[in-house]
């Protein structure tokens, strides 16, 4: 497989205005990531999926991960005068960064027998409904690990033929893989729950809703 | 080259031999969660009409207990028994799995023995999880009873071996970063050689069973066929995808472990249909066979764990890595994220039957209810690892 440069540089000539990032991987594992932009995500990854040298055809493992507001610490040397003496001292500097939702996709290639190769994309913060675009209707496979993300870290996905929970059931509130998801309190073993204990259920179960997404399919067939 | 999707074409409706059938009458019917042939807490959502499936949405969920969130909140080497509960058939190659993903994400060796011992275990226990597949599947279609009690009687077999090295039959918890966790006597290797010897036997005497069985034939050829096509498009791995004649094996692919010492032939199939499907656990079955007692030959002495590896307090390095074996439901990944804590910062476990269950509505369409449980079984699920 070529360098992950030179994808880069055929993706950014093949899809024009695509922003490109490589993100490191400091570990052993040598498996570096591509960010891509939302907005030519769809280009980006049909373009993967479609350029003869490339063929990444088997979209393997597709998942969410949750980064919280982070602050990076960076110590640099800097020369400095201190007591009219020229000295290297360590300054800190403090970077805030704000927290974000990102899809990783990990991809293959079954003809070529190469891979993977890793992209990523981004939310802009961590608020309820962010949005990402689907790229199920480039890989299929993403079509349930996607709705599981929605369900368990609560990315839109834009465009995604079906977007419900598929492992929480529908009426949970929340997304508890987020890392700052709290437990809600044991309501579940009071068998009439009343008072406060049903006021914290209600917090974590909307009153009885519709009903589960996947009934009343017959009035699509008929539609 | 067109950039779009390659969308399956509607799989033609058989012709059906009754007289009347219910011309856009849609009848929904649930299917599950409390039925024995959906392996499981499972449930499927179909319309009818007569009895031809016209759509079909699986509902799933109900074992449900975030695995990935008990695993970010637990150490490297305390998600390794948790691993076990997810394919509760093969826990050896789950833990092969989260093992290989933690070593690339902190760069261990494996020592040979080790790796010898991985693959002799792995491909056990690909052969007691084909053995109860077809078991199952047989069940499935009528045959109630007897090819099951024929399997299950292989499968405990494989299993009493894995006890006398684990000291558990299902959950073994056996793997460990850097090798395993307890060596097999010149005794256990007797043992299993003698099983493995004896085991194709049983592979003739099941496929005397199946091969020419009429009402296999008639309940299995054509039925739920898959495109190489979707299957690709769709992530279908392991003997399902192998089935639709692609030749992909992460065992030939990525050559981890000692798979590139080994000779062995993939099998491939060519109309993708359920009886393939079938076909094809019983061909892998002897190839690993074939694996296993090159693997028994070979296996050199020496020691099982690679000395340096601190497994108490164990901390990799700052990274990520996403590890892939061929478990035999097709492909299971583990994808880690380290900050350098003794926790994994992310846990990502990718299930080869959950994403199988991807086109379950694709092959059903256009099916019979009762065609419906067999082909769910040629998928090959097992709710521990699609709910996690």
């Amino acid at each position: 497989m070529e360098p992950l440069e030179q994808i880069k540089a055929r993706i950014e000539a093949a899809v024009p205005g695509a922003k490109i990032d490589i993100v490191p991987n400091p570990g052993p594992a040598q498996q570096l990531s591509l960010l891509i932009d939302n907005e030519h995500a769809r280009a980006v990854a049909r373009f993967l999926r479609i350029d003869p040298a490339l063929r990444f055809d088997f979209c393997s493992n597709v998942t969410g991960v949750d980064w919280l507001d982070r602050t990076v610490k960076k110590t640099v040397k800097v020369k400095k005068l201190v007591d009219s003496e020229e000295k290297e001292v360590d300054e800190t500097t403090e970077e805030k960064i704000p927290g974000y939702l990102e899809a990783v996709y990990h991809l293959y290639s079954m003809i070529h027998k190469h891979g993977p190769v890793v992209i990523r994309m981004r939310t802009t913060d961590r608020a309820q409904g962010a949005r990402l675009p689907s790229l199920t209707s480039i890989w299929r496979s993403a079509e349930f690990q996607e709705r599981e993300i929605f369900d368990l870290y609560g990315v839109r996905f834009d465009g995604h033929p079906d977007l419900r929970r598929i492992l929480m059931w529908d009426e949970f509130v929340d997304h508890p893989m987020r890392k700052d998801y709290r437990e809600p309190d044991d309501y579940e073993y009071e068998p009439t729950p009343h008072d406060d204990v049903l006021e914290r259920a209600k917090q974590h179960c909307a009153s009885r809703p519709q009903l589960d997404g996947a009934e009343k399919i017959t009035d699509a067939v008929k539609g | 080259m067109t950039a779009t999707i390659q969308t399956l074409e509607p799989i033609e409706r058989p012709p059906t031999t009754m007289g009347s059938r219910l011309e856009g009458e849609l009848m929904e019917v649930s299917m599950g969660p409390q039925h024995p042939s959906t392996h499981g807490v499972f449930r499927m959502n179909v319309a009818l009409e007569g009895e031809i499936v016209r759509k079909l949405k699986p509902v799933f969920g109900y074992l449900h207990r975030n695995h990935e969130k008990i695993g970010e909140n637990t150490s490297y080497l305390g998600s390794m028994p948790y691993t076990d509960r997810l394919d509760y058939f093969c826990s050896m190659t789950n833990n092969w799995a989260y093992a290989l993903s933690v070593e690339k994400l902190a760069g261990i060796e494996v020592p040979e023995r080790a790796q010898y011992l991985r693959v002799i275990l792995a491909e056990l226990t690909r052969l007691q999880n084909h053995a109860s597949l077809l078991g199952f599947l047989l069940s499935d279609m009528g045959a109630w009873g007897t090819p099951l009690m024929y399997a299950f009687r292989e499968r405990e077999k494989i299993l009493d071996l894995f006890e006398s090295l684990s000291g558990s039959r299902m959950m073994c918890d056996y793997m460990r970063f850097g090798g395993c966790r307890v060596d097999a006597g010149p005794d256990w290797m007797e043992r299993a050689k003698k099983i493995v010897d004896l085991f194709p036997r049983f592979i003739d005497e099941m496929e005397n069973l199946v091969v020419g069985n009429e009402i296999v034939i008639a309940r299995t050829q054509n039925v739920g066929k898959l495109s190489a096509e979707l299957a690709i498009n769709a992530g279908i791995t392991g003997p399902m995808l192998r089935a639709c004649g692609v030749n992909y094996d992460v065992r030939k692919v990525d050559g981890y472990g000692f798979y590139p010492r080994f000779k062995f032939r993939i099998p491939l199939g060519e109309h993708g249909d359920t009886y393939d499907r079938l076909m094809m656990r019983a061909l892998e079955m002897r190839e690993s066979v074939g694996i296993l007692k090159q693997a028994l030959e070979q296996v050199p002495a020496g020691p099982i764990m690679n000395p340096k590896v601190k497994i108490r307090a164990f901390r990799p390095p700052v990274g990520e890595a996403y590890g892939r074996i061929e478990a035999p439901k097709g492909e299971l990944g583990f994808y880690l994220i380290s900050d350098g804590g003794t926790n994994p910062y992310r846990y990502r476990v990718r299930p080869p039957s959950f994403i199988n269950l991807t086109v379950l509505e694709d092959l059903c369409l256009g099916h019979t209810v009762a065609d419906v449980m067999v082909i769910l079984g040629s998928v090959d699920i097992v709710m521990g690892e699609v709910d996690r």
